[in-house]
């Protein structure tokens, strides 16, 4: 009964928003829903599978783009053709980059993953394809017609943000489910201590490919709705920056729970939001909240050790590294 | 491509590897013996670049600027450890890539307090100024040979730290086996300050180099970090001859890349590396296994 | 994600309006504002990053013109909010929606960035709201993209380059290899030169680009040592046409295959360039010497209110102002008489510093187009290359 009381006040509050506040705010919400989706996704291979990827932000901007390549002209493009065919090209990439970054660990696949998503910004950004270095646009947002009938136009802002807010629950739902299934556990069994999964019988190579394509795709739902709300897209959408803004995130919100991430993005864009508005230098602001969160969480994010130096343990440099596998191990 | 043009061509290829290899060396070495992966390396590149500006623009003289520039560097990147990346050593490379993102943050928004967000360029030193003529009608500015040489001297002054002296054995046993180096009683804190002021030094120095012949502008520092990890990554990680290869092979592969397949040239390295990860996951001096 | 709004009480208070009336009379504004609320012009602009200067000219040109009008234009008072745009198309749409949605600015001046300003477009086609570009030179503005609301006081990037083809074709010069940045605007502008050129029998010998907005230039201009065409037409802009010009003279290209450009390529960029840029020339719809009285009235006011020697930005941001005046005057300054006002902005004849300044059926400017030379560290005017140049706005339906 009480663990469903908050998060139902939250649903309620969700629902009432639009009704309450000006359309510049309705569509700040649905910014911030979006990234939040983002930051869900990023966590599934951060988190739960110990996947310190920096190129998230490109499957989410290669989502975009397919959204604006699939938009005819000036007219809406279908939202149950192009959705789908947003997260598939996502997924392929989220596949072929995973399936390359995997065969490396740690440092490597930070490396790696940063290399592979600047490989596909450097694509959209020096091609022609859609627009270059200039972006393209999505001139008119997608719709769900049927039989002639316009079943929903997300032209409207409050269409738009029912629509994100149904995506968003439906992405908590699926990552719950995946994170408690026996999938979800052999994830976090090879995350915790690769050496044993194996031992175990665990596919560890297979089911590490599979949450980072999963996790991509759900990536892609997120820039697909990121590029119908501004209309337009651009190369920087598929930039490193963005991927260690959301890792940012991801780390603030925690990285244990599905819903975490979000409480993170909200607070971050939210942060972003205040400090833009206040000061001239509020990079240097978050900059310096970001080193203070990182410093004051202390082992805060350490159940990432075993990934990071996986089956080698003697290779661990640090005092530390013992007792944070012995804990993984308890956990 | 007749043969001269070729020549050419190779030249500077090596020329931007070499500058390549002047930061890339300077990231290798602060993972191999730190363990810790920084990506404000770009933005020291960058801070580097600015410094070099500045101080010649107040002093007048370019060598003022790299000297200077090159020492303030070394300093900002003792206290930098001093004060943050210490506290990294063995904490896991998430906490590392945030942190080093809040310091980028942080070093751009001082960048922009301290010398503003213009585009700027650098003057060489008048003696460098001039051009070689090398084919009927084109000449190659002798800044350009002059990188190619200061950086061939800057490597092998590395490569004989690294091979002949103390510091480059406790270097090299870090490199191979971080924790065996520990037990045979090397004091890491010391080393460990002075091999990352070393490293900014060397992003610094990178920037400073390459600001007569390119432009100061405040997001150089992100593509260049970007180049140094592929860099990095093609050579193996702590490798500093790795590091030379990689550089080397990433000239060529933009340059002859550039002019033989225009509209993909800079996805060309992003291919390269690819081919390398499936060839040698560890890069092609890297150890077996990381 | 990462951009900046201004939107301070000192901005506003600054801003030429409230200057200008309160040194007047400041006992007789209570009544006019209480009639009228300030019209509120959002200048997005880039006030950081490359263009940061530009951005600046364009403000203090607009603001010049407000000043000289006493603050007002059409019998209205003007307000001013900014924003940065920072030249990043990725917070474009986010930036304008904010100056729309939430500053609620009844027109919008802006930007440098052709990317940009066409995320600008976007949004105020959706939004209707009216909508001035200072710069950007995107075809597709005043073309595809074209709309009632949405007016340009600077260029197309055809409108450019264009006469240029046959400037060259002209001079007996049959082979030409073209160099610039792989971009919209690049692209737009060698296209147009292109165009014109081979129509008039010469020869484009290779189409050669770097991505925006890399300035190693050096394995393109062993490229162009080896190709020898008769000459060299290339568009860049800022920083990397500061570098071009002194990498294409430390090159020794210069002394056997001359440079000509679009003329941003030694705009605002000549202090930097020095010597390498002498003999280089462009074609713009400016000309740093124009003896024109608007011209030198101008130049003398601007250095007057800003101490700097005024340039095309400035005199695009001046006539960003002076067309908002024209459409503002017709409606006695009530902004809700949309139509009559957009029709007498189309309409409007302004004797710009750059020459008489029209508009076309897309909004977009019809002017002459000068061929410049850089001599003694300026761009002087050596002829007109065209009269009245009129963009030919492909796609676009009000035309």
């Amino acid at each position: 009964m009480r663990g469903w009381f908050i998060p139902v006040v939250l649903l309620i509050a969700a629902i009432a928003l639009p009704f309450a506040v000006p359309t510049y705010y309705v569509q700040f919400v649905s910014k911030a829903f979006i990234m939040g989706i983002l930051a869900m996704a990023l966590n599934l291979a951060v988190g739960h599978g110990g996947m310190v990827s920096l190129c998230h932000a490109a499957f989410f901007g290669l989502a975009g783009y397919v959204l604006a390549l699939l938009s005819p002209g000036y007219d809406p493009a279908s939202l149950l053709l192009t959705l789908p065919a947003a997260m598939l090209a996502a997924a392929a990439a989220a596949l072929i980059i995973g399936a390359l970054a995997l065969r490396t660990r740690g440092v490597y696949f930070i490396m790696v993953t940063l290399a592979f998503g600047e490989m596909l910004f450097f694509l959209f950004h020096d091609t022609g394809i859609a627009g270059g270095s200039d972006g393209a646009y999505v001139n008119a947002k997608p719709e769900i017609t049927l039989a002639g009938h316009r079943l929903l136009d997300l032209a409207s802002p409050t269409a738009f943000y029912f629509v994100v807010l149904f995506f968003l629950i439906a992405t908590i739902a699926v990552l719950t489910m995946l994170v408690q299934s026996p999938f979800g556990h052999a994830l976090a069994a090879a995350r915790d201590n690769e050496r044993r999964a194996r031992s175990l019988g665990f596919p560890i190579y297979r089911i590490r490919l599979i949450a980072f394509v999963v996790s991509g795709a759900i990536a892609g739902l997120a820039g697909y709705f990121a590029a119908a709300q501004f209309g337009f897209v651009a190369p920087q959408m598929l930039g490193w920056h963005l991927s260690a803004t959301v890792l940012v995130m991801v780390l603030i919100g925690g990285l244990r729970s599905v819903t975490g991430p979000l409480i993170g993005a909200l607070v971050l864009i939210v942060l972003e939001e205040v400090l833009k508005a206040s000061t001239d230098y509020w990079k240097l602001i978050e900059g310096l909240i970001i080193i203070v969160i990182v410093l004051a969480l202390p082992g805060g994010v350490r159940q990432l050790w075993p990934m990071i130096f996986g089956e080698r343990s003697e290779e661990q440099p640090a005092h530390q590294a013992a007792p944070t596998i012995a804990e993984g191990r308890n956990g | 491509m007749d043969l001269v043009t070729f020549g050419v061509q190779l030249l500077n290829a090596i020329q931007y590897g070499m500058v390549l290899f002047l930061v890339a060396s300077g990231l290798t070495l602060v993972f191999g013996i730190l363990g810790v992966i920084n990506l404000a390396h770009g933005a020291f590149y960058m801070l580097g670049a600015y410094l070099a500006y500045w101080i010649a623009a107040y002093t007048g003289s370019f060598w003022i600027a790299m000297v200077a520039g090159v020492a303030i560097a070394f300093v900002v990147g003792l206290v930098l450890e001093n004060v943050f990346i210490r506290r990294l050593y063995g904490r896991d490379h998430l906490v590392q890539v945030l942190l080093s993102f809040g310091l980028i943050l942080v070093i751009d928004e001082a960048r922009e307090i301290l010398f503003g967000k213009d585009v700027h360029s650098v003057a060489p030193p008048a003696w460098l100024s001039g051009s070689i003529q090398l084919t009927d009608n084109l000449s190659y500015p002798v800044y350009r040979l002059a990188i190619c040489g200061f950086c061939l001297i800057v490597a092998a002054l590395i490569f004989l730290v690294i091979t002949r002296t103390k510091i480059g054995m406790i270097v090299r046993a870090g490199a191979e086996n971080r924790e065996m180096t520990r037990v045979l009683g090397i004091k890491f804190d010391v080393v460990n300050r002075y091999v990352f002021a070393v490293g900014i030094a060397l992003a610094a120095l990178g920037g400073i180099v390459i600001a007569p012949i390119s432009t100061v502008f405040p997001g150089m520092g992100d593509g260049m970090l970007i180049l140094s990890f592929v860099v990095v990554v093609l050579g193996g990680i702590g490798s500093v001859a790795g590091a030379a290869v990689g550089a080397l092979l990433i000239g060529l592969t933009d340059t002859f890349g550039k002019v033989f397949f225009p509209s993909v040239s800079s996805i060309l390295i992003y291919v390269l590396m690819a081919a390398v990860l499936l060839w040698r996951p560890n890069g092609i001096l890297g150890r077996r296994e990381v | 994600m990462s951009s900046r709004l201004i939107v301070s009480r000192r901005t506003l208070l600054t801003g030429a309006a409230g200057a200008a009336t309160l040194a007047v009379a400041p006992g007789l504004r209570a009544p006019a504002i209480a009639q009228n609320a300030p019209l509120k012009v959002g200048l997005m602009l880039p006030y950081t990053g490359t263009y940061a200067k530009l951005g600046k000219f364009i403000d203090d040109g607009f603001r010049l013109y407000v000043e000289q009008k006493g603050g007002k234009l059409g019998g209205r008072e003007i307000a001013f909010v900014q924003v940065d745009d920072e030249s990043k198309p990725e917070a474009a749409t986010d930036n304008m929606n904010r100056l729309v949605g939430r500053e609620k600015a009844d027109v919008v001046i802006g930007t440098v960035h052709s990317g940009v300003a066409m995320a600008m477009v976007k949004v105020a086609r959706d939004t209707k709201t009216l909508m001035i570009i200072p710069n950007a030179g995107a075809n597709d503005a005043t073309g595809p993209a074209c709309a009632p609301n949405i007016f340009r006081s600077s260029f197309s990037n055809w409108q450019t380059t264009f006469p240029m083809g046959k400037v060259l074709a002209d001079a007996g010069i049959k082979n030409v290899a073209t160099i610039t940045w792989r971009y919209t605007a690049g692209s737009e502008m060698i296209d147009a030169f292109a165009e014109n050129f081979t129509k008039h029998g010469g020869k484009i010998a290779e189409k050669m680009t770097v991505p925006f907005p890399e300035v190693e230039f050096q394995a393109l201009l062993t490229r162009v040592a080896t190709l020898k065409p008769d000459a060299v037409f290339s568009f860049f802009a800022g920083g990397g046409a500061v570098k071009f010009v002194k990498d294409y003279a430390a090159a020794g290209l210069g002394k056997t295959i001359p440079l000509y450009g679009a003329g941003f390529l030694t705009d605002g960029t000549l202090a930097a360039q020095g010597d390498a840029a002498n003999g280089i020339r462009t074609t713009l719809h400016y000309a740093d010497n124009l003896d024109i009285p608007a011209n030198v009235a101008f130049l003398k006011a601007f250095k007057e209110k800003t101490g700097n020697v005024g340039d095309i930005y400035a005199v695009q941001g001046y006539d960003a102002a002076a067309l908002l005046d024209a459409g503002m005057t017709a409606v006695g300054g009530d902004d809700k008489q949309r139509d009559k006002m957009i029709a007498a902005m189309g309409a409007a004849k302004i004797d710009s510093p750059r020459g008489p300044l029209s508009f076309n059926k897309a909004h977009n400017p019809i002017q002459n187009i000068y061929l410049r030379e850089v001599r003694n560290g300026r761009n002087e005017m050596i002829s007109i290359a065209q009269k009245d140049v009129d963009d030919p706005a492909r796609g676009c339906k009000l035309a």
